[in-house]
């Protein structure tokens, strides 16, 4: 499998970061740079990172269904993160939430037909201060008001 | 004891090495801790929470599978705190549990059982719906059902680290996580079964046993595993005469609880359709059933004709009939037939070592040696495919004493993953590959060698001089194939040696000779099958064959005897490093005999019966005790399920070995010779394996 020179670059500082024999504590961010550019986790690349990292493939199966931040599925070029933890549920998270689901007509984990847009339901992304927030790839928008989401969604489709 | 600590634990002043684990150091003091993920053996988890104790001073309770003992430290194991913390945790582990005990196959024999039982509530306080997954086959023999899963990871952690084949891991998180096999729906492994054995509970159940019998309601067997040279134990559970389950949960014999896929599911073609239960006698050209008073006087007749007018016999022994049956056998060639044409299928060259040696009486490991030594050479064998118990002992050894292993192959094999050293070298050009590893095996402070039937002849006496000229101690293992291979050889199934490697100074037809000789009279088969790739060349030659199945030998036969398999006798085998071990009767078969009860008939209707000896396995034993170099060997171990180990090296061999006829069949793990042909599991098995390539 054959990646980008900058990727590449990644993978090579990534397997040095480490000491001797614990390489495959590479595993998790090289999966996270590796959809970064692939879009999600082919069983392809699977198999790549398991070879680089000297593991099985399942057991970078076991780490991927582990961690809900690695997706098998692709998602869209803008994967909208909606937090409804508590300090966003209580300022109206779970309103931009539906309003999301509604305006797009997609769920959790899905992405609109032209793969354009994708949403997740998250749990706390850490901008409790400024709530309800979301995250658009690894953009944050905070004290996000109803109109703001029409706004962010429409200029997000706007961007073909 | 040096670097030992002094604690308590319920009051008792105990004592054990520095780094001893609460857990372990209760258990080696008759208190039991329950738990679930601990396993003596395997990495540590501590992921049920089940051995929670109160220690002094820790300000909660600790886990006793992960706390190292220390001095002055006060533990509590069955303090109220403790049997509390035990009744919550088993109420967490019920919460998504099924409470399906009535239909599980673990029901009666479930540690989880035994647990509710003694710590558990009556009552659930969850009301959540449960998460219901349904039962999934991941190949003829593993079946997996989630929800009874909890998920203590003995299965992941035998697979990986005992045997190596990582194909078992956890996927999801939380209430959803699951065992899942390496490829998606399905495995792809040795299919050795050690997860569905190791499961606490009925979460990874057996292709072949599932749903068959309640485990209470079977009769259980010790004996020793009739396929490969290994010599494992096997405890074989019985019903109505039905062999339904083989494992060894009991950690009896040398192989602890260790069993590969033919050990732990091969036992099946003992009550094969196809299974002979009645003598078979040629009249008209064509194989009838007959009794068996018909037709022993039919072979004695035969046998009585062709000795009187001193006809050519030949006589092919096995490599799965016990020693006594073995040693029976050429004590009525020589004596009775008076002919030294008397031979087996040889697998591996045993007798050059043996002679090369001589004299050394540490020479030959054991399975345990492969354990405890430092260091291990293994060459031109495949261990984990054709001698599945010495490549998990090895693999043992290197997990749990660092040990050096080297390897010297033609192919990649598992052992390469974590030898100190491997070198690949075709067939015939291992010794200098080995001659290579010179330096770095003098520096080991001891060595156990183990070849494969590459090395024969000339090439095992080279390399038992390399070896004596490391300068540390050196030990063997021929290796060979069948669970009596080893013990043919010493008991004398040989045209040029007498049983215990005595010298004849003359000599008879091997096998292959045997098939070659157009005046052959008379050809006498007992549990073999040498025309499966060849030919009978004497056409005039009548033939006897003692077998289970009709095989490619017994159609041709003149007369065909029913005979019992290992499983349906009593006597001894020796196995692959020499130990000596026990089988024991565990069912029958209506219609066969043992082979050795055969051939006290023949010998009783020809009137020789006083000469021979009684046929009773006891009685052979003690003679072979008395008489076999090498097996003077202590009676109380095997007699109790032991295993003791033959060692015949006081004297040298004087001569040459025909190293032409020594060929391995390198058996897999699925295969077994005429036995693996008719086991319906391992043929499933098998199958599923080609349909995937």
């Amino acid at each position: 499998m054959t990646f980008s020179p900058e990727l590449e670059a990644k993978f090579a500082r990534l397997l040095t970061s480490y000491p001797p024999g614990r390489q495959r504590s590479a595993m998790v961010p090289m999966l996270l740079y590796a959809q970064d550019e692939i879009g999600s986790i082919t069983q392809e690349l699977v198999e790549e990172v398991a070879r680089r990292v000297g593991v099985t493939p399942m057991q970078v199966e076991e780490v991927l269904s582990y961690y809900s931040m690695l997706h098998r599925k692709p998602l869209g070029k803008y994967h909208v993160q909606i937090c409804t933890n508590i300090s966003c549920l209580l300022t109206g998270g779970e309103q931009l939430w539906q309003r999301a689901c509604g305006k797009l007509g997609i769920g959790h984990k899905e992405a609109t037909a032209d793969g354009q847009i994708s949403l997740e339901e998250v749990e706390c992304i850490g901008a409790c201060s400024w709530a309800p927030a979301l995250q658009v790839n690894y953009d944050f928008h905070h004290k996000v008001t109803p109109e703001q989401l029409d706004q962010l969604l429409d200029s997000l489709r706007k961007t073909h | 004891m040096p670097n030992s600590v002094k604690f308590t634990i319920n009051d008792r002043q105990l004592e054990a090495p520095a780094g001893t684990l609460v857990i372990e150091a209760a258990k080696r003091n008759g208190i039991e801790i329950p738990s679930f993920c601990y396993y003596e053996g395997l990495a540590l988890q501590a992921a049920c929470r089940m051995c929670l104790v109160e220690i002094e001073k820790a300000p909660k309770l600790m886990v006793a599978c992960t706390t190292p003992v220390a001095e002055g430290m006060v533990v509590r194991t069955e303090s109220e705190p403790v049997r509390q913390a035990r009744k919550y945790m088993l109420e967490f582990l019920l919460s998504n549990h099924p409470l399906d005990c009535p239909v599980c196959d673990k029901g009666g024999e479930c540690e989880l059982q035994d647990m509710a039982f003694r710590y558990g509530v009556g009552e659930s306080r969850f009301t959540e719906q449960k998460i219901h997954v349904d039962e999934k086959q991941w190949s003829p023999v593993v079946f997996y059902d989630m929800p009874r899963c909890i998920l203590c990871f003995r299965c992941v952690r035998i697979c990986n680290e005992g045997m190596g084949v990582n194909a078992l891991g956890v996927i999801n998180r939380g209430a959803v996580s699951e065992i899942a096999p390496n490829h998606g729906d399905h495995l792809e492994c040795d299919e050795c079964g050690m997860c569905i054995d190791i499961c606490p509970v009925g979460a990874l159940t057996s292709g072949t046993y599932r749903y068959k019998t309640r485990p209470w309601e079977m009769e259980h067997t010790g004996t020793i595993c009739t396929h490969c040279s290994n010599g494992c134990k096997t405890t074989l559970g019985v019903r109505n005469d039905q062999i339904i389950r083989g494992n060894n949960r009991d950690r009896s014999g040398i192989n602890g609880e260790f069993l590969c896929v033919k050990g732990r599911y091969g036992f099946d073609f003992q009550d094969h359709p196809d299974r002979l239960q009645s003598p078979l006698v040629r009249l008209d050209g064509k194989l009838e059933p007959v009794s068996w008073s018909k037709a022993l006087e039919v072979v004695v007749q035969k046998f009585q004709e062709v000795k009187g007018r001193s006809g050519t016999v030949g006589v092919i022994g096995s490599n799965h009939t016990t020693n006594e049956e073995n040693y029976y056998l050429q004590k009525f060639a020589r004596q009775v037939l008076a002919t030294n044409n008397i031979d087996h299928h040889r697998t591996g060259d045993v007798v050059t070592l043996v002679d090369a040696v001589s004299g050394s009486p540490a020479a030959l490991a054991t399975t345990r040696d492969l354990y405890e030594k430092k260091a291990i050479l293994v060459i031109g064998a495949d261990l984990a495919l054709e001698q599945p118990f010495l490549s998990f002992q090895i693999r043992a050894n290197y997990r749990h004493h660092q040990a050096h292993v080297y390897v010297v192959t033609a192919k990649p094999v598992r052992e390469d993953n974590y030898a100190a050293a491997f070198l690949r070298a075709e067939p015939g050009a291992e010794l200098s590959a080995v001659e290579s590893l010179r330096d770095k095996l003098k520096g080991e402070p001891e060595l156990v060698i183990l070849y494969g039937d590459a090395m024969k002849g000339g090439a095992v006496r080279k390399l038992a001089a390399f070896g004596a000229s490391l300068g540390i101690p050196v030990q063997y293992v021929p290796l060979v194939d069948y669970s009596n291979s080893r013990g043919a050889a010493d008991m004398g199934l040989t045209p040029e040696l007498l049983p215990g490697y005595k010298p004849l100074g003359l000599t008879g037809m091997t096998v292959a000779e045997m098939l070659a000789a157009e005046d052959l009279d008379l050809l006498w088969v007992v549990g073999a099958n040498p025309l499966k790739n060849a030919k009978l060349q004497a056409k005039k030659a009548f033939v006897v064959v003692q077998e289970m199945f009709l095989t490619e030998t017994a159609q041709i036969a003149d007369v065909v005897l029913p005979a019992a398999s290992a499983y349906e006798k009593n006597g001894t085998v020796t196995n692959v490093c020499g130990e000596v071990q026990r089988l024991q009767k565990a069912a029958q078969t209506m219609g066969a005999k043992p082979d050795l009860e055969i051939i006290g008939l023949i010998a009783k209707e020809m009137g020789v019966a006083r000469e021979m000896g009684p046929w009773v396995p006891d009685k052979v034993f003690d003679e072979i005790r008395r008489t076999v170099r090498g097996y003077d060997i202590p009676v109380e171990a095997i007699m109790t399920g032991g295993a003791a180990q033959t060692m015949p090296v006081n004297g040298r061999i004087p001569i040459e070995v025909r190293v032409d006829s020594i060929r391995s069949a390198h058996d897999n793990l699925f295969t077994s010779g005429t036995l693996g042909r008719y086991s319906k599991m391992l043929n499933s098995v098998l199958e599923k394996r080609l349909n995937r390539e």
